[in-house]
């Protein structure tokens, strides 16, 4: 069953259009995270679907009904905030249990909500302390414990890590895919910047851009299929690369003579109508590998990131174009100045014109 | 008024040697610049503040003497000045001063009434203008300082105006047919409570305001997310929140109500006379000056003491009033 269901749902700010035509349907259970530019309407989208932002055209349904004019705390959302938002005169405890005392919950049910949130998120010690008194991690499980207690259909998060450092913010990551897996009936929805994040946490990717829906997929489909040249730089990092070409030969496999001079051959298949069509297509620096013969790209690496694992050259045909850039593996050493020449599997080959993937 | 206030963090254990913020001080300034600069402060606050307020002290439990017998055999160290406000004159007709005692009262609740009503009027606008943003809140902050400008005399004539016999309301209000005869606000003291009122107006707003403006609105959003009504959000979250920027503005207001001279005296009613009113006799009709400090000393002390208790009640400690 559909838990959230957006219909064309739009945004404007006077007459300045922020989102239009978004589509949606959120089934119970999933982690949806919404990523994309900052500015784009992540936050936007969100507050809309939690109550906070009016929604200026379509319908926003949670289980079937429509919430469009709802107020947030009769929508059966529960919101997690970047700030954590906690108020500082009222303990861990008071912090908790605010919404269930609004609602005129009996004290005792109160408590059971409260210590039983308290055990999942381990802040049994600190329910008296005011939230001064807890670390960054701590209080963002305070804030999360706010929503866990009130037992809603759909938690809404926006961007709950960031105000983290790096180490916290990967093992409270973990503990949400945890708690997640604990509930399985709630849907999430997730506001990220971070990649990471999105690949991780997600059952599905909400890709936003230029006031609309770039794609939506699991983590791997984005990966592996994206719809656009958009979404195929947005995901994954370094971003992949992209070179310009035009089509030589159609068929099953479809061969690309590049700009650059060198010649990709991809599995994408393409028409005989295709042929001579200016195209880019696209390769994952981590799919390039070292080739003898025949490269997708020559040109004379001059820059290198050793990562230990993976090293990244930077390497261009002519000086100032842009760079290129390939992920290989281990340690290369002495690679600047010196000439590479790449290829990568025709599966591995992305295909685009005018912007759209030619993946059918 | 707040360096009653300010926390004096002296070094301790430090012997003999010459205290480590002095030192630096001294270093940054140079000994030439930072003795001169040492030397106006101390000028100022032991000069011009201490200094005269202790002789006030000083002269309040003094007897009122002519001239040639101050330093005398007569001229000794007396609690009549303060008697004097609680029974009245030795041999009167009655057995307290209740004159004045009235007065007093009356002025500290008086001061009292006009602090709340500052405070219901000014708390909307200092959360309005603490949680919108944009160029408005400039223009609206330019409009409530410009009329600071005008000398407080003016603007309490001004006011005379609007609540006079003849004045703006009346006129308006007899002429509508809504009130058959001139309502007496100044016989009424609305005059004067507007006209305290809207002195301190400032003085309420900014403290607020200050605070407000650093609330995260998130907090604002996650309680209508959890389901706060309008009125609960206020009273739960942003009022707990804005505690120390109310408790510094109602102070001032208190204070300076209860020892404001010019509208009392232009505003007041013919009966009603304020505390500070019965002072300035003292001083300066009756040339009575001990008994005038002992009356200001008893209003400045009961002030204080009577801030002090609010503080204790709604638990605000003396750090948050300097915020
Ligand atoms: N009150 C407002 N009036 C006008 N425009 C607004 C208002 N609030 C947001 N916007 C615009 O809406 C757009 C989307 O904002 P939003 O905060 O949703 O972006 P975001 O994707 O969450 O960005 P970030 O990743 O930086 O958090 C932005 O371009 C912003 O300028
Ligand atoms: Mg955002």
């Amino acid at each position: 069953m559909s838990e959230l269901n957006l219909t064309d749902v739009a945004k404007t700010y006077g007459n300045v259009d922020v989102l239009k035509n978004i589509n949606l349907d959120i089934e119970r259970g999933e982690l949806i995270v919404f990523v994309g530019p900052s500015g784009c309407g992540k936050s936007t989208l969100l507050r809309m679907i939690a109550g906070l932002e009016k929604i200026t055209g379509g319908t926003l349904e949670i289980e079937g009904q429509v919430m469009n004019d709802v107020p947030p705390a009769q929508r059966g959302i529960a919101m997690v905030f970047q700030s954590y938002a906690l108020y500082p005169h009222m303990t861990v405890r008071e912090n908790m249990a605010f919404a269930l005392k609004i609602a005129k919950m009996p004290s005792d049910e109160v408590d059971a909500a409260v210590d039983r949130a308290a055990r999942i998120l381990q802040l049994e010690p600190f329910l008296d302390r005011l939230p001064k008194a807890l670390s960054g991690g701590q209080r963002q499980r305070v804030a999360i414990g706010r929503a866990i207690v009130r037992d809603p259909k759909v938690y809404l998060f926006d961007e709950p890590l960031s105000n983290l450092d790096a180490a916290l913010r990967v093992a409270t990551r973990i503990e949400i895919a945890r708690l997640k897996e604990a509930m399985p009936d709630s849907t999430m929805v997730y506001v990220t910047h971070d990649q990471v994040e999105a690949m991780t946490l997600a059952t599905r990717i909400v890709v936003l851009a230029n006031k609309g829906i770039a794609q939506v997929g699991t983590p791997l489909e984005l990966y592996e299929t994206p719809d656009n040249e958009f979404v195929a730089q947005f995901i994954g990092s370094p971003a992949m690369n992209l070179l310009p070409g035009v089509i030589t030969q159609t068929g099953e496999r479809t061969v690309v003579k590049l700009d650059g001079g060198g010649t990709a051959v991809t599995s994408i298949p393409t028409d005989a109508a295709d042929e001579r069509k200016q195209v880019n297509i696209g390769v994952r620096p981590e799919d390039f590998h070292p080739v003898e013969s025949n490269p997708i790209m020559e040109g004379i690496v001059d820059f290198t990131e050793a990562l230990g694992e993976v090293t990244l050259l930077y390497f261009a045909a002519k000086d100032g174009e842009d760079a290129t850039i390939a992920k290989l593996p281990g340690v290369q050493k002495n690679m600047r100045g010196q000439t590479v020449a790449v290829s990568a599997d025709p599966g591995k080959v992305h295909l685009f014109h005018q912007g759209l993937s030619m993946r059918k | 008024m707040r360096f009653w206030f300010r926390r004096v963090n002296w070094p301790r254990n430090k012997g003999p040697t010459m205290p480590g913020f002095l030192k630096e001080f001294f270093n940054r300034n140079g000994i030439g610049m930072g003795a001169a600069i040492l030397g106006l402060v101390l000028f100022w606050t032991i000069g011009l503040i201490i200094l005269p307020q202790l002789s006030m002290l000083d002269f309040s439990f003094r007897p009122n003497l002519p001239p040639p017998e101050i330093g005398g055999p007569k001229d000794v160290y007396t609690l009549e000045n303060y008697k004097y406000l609680i029974y009245g004159p030795e041999g009167g007709s009655q057995s307290y001063n209740a004159v004045d005692l009235r007065v007093f009262f009356r002025t500290l609740l008086a001061a009292v009434c006009v602090t709340v009503f500052n405070l219901i009027l000014c708390y909307p606008i200092a959360y309005y203008l603490g949680q919108s943003k944009g160029n408005h809140i400039r223009i609206f902050a330019i409009m409530l300082i410009i009329p600071y400008w005008i000398n407080e005399i003016l603007r309490a004539f001004a006011l005379r105006i609007i609540f006079g016999e003849t004045g703006v309301l009346n006129t308006l209000f007899v002429g509508l047919g809504i009130w058959d005869t001139p309502f007496d606000f100044i016989r009424n003291d609305i005059a004067l409570y507007a006209g305290l009122g809207y002195a301190y107006i400032l003085l309420m707003i900014f403290p607020m305001y200050n605070v407000i403006e650093s609330l995260d609105k998130n907090q604002i959003e996650a309680a209508r997310d959890l389901g706060a009504p309008w009125w609960r959000i206020h009273w739960r979250v942003v009022i707990p929140y804005a505690k120390p920027g109310i408790s510094s503005g109602c102070t001032m207001v208190f204070m300076l109500s209860a020892g404001a001279l010019a509208a009392p005296q232009i505003l007041g009613g013919p009966s009603s006379l304020w505390f500070t009113q019965l002072i300035y006799q003292q001083f300066n009709d009756n040339n009575d000056w001990p008994q005038g400090a002992a009356y200001a000393i008893v209003l400045l002390v009961t002030c204080i003491l009577f801030v002090l208790a609010m503080m204790r009640l709604f638990k605000v400690n003396m750090g948050d009033i300097g915020k």
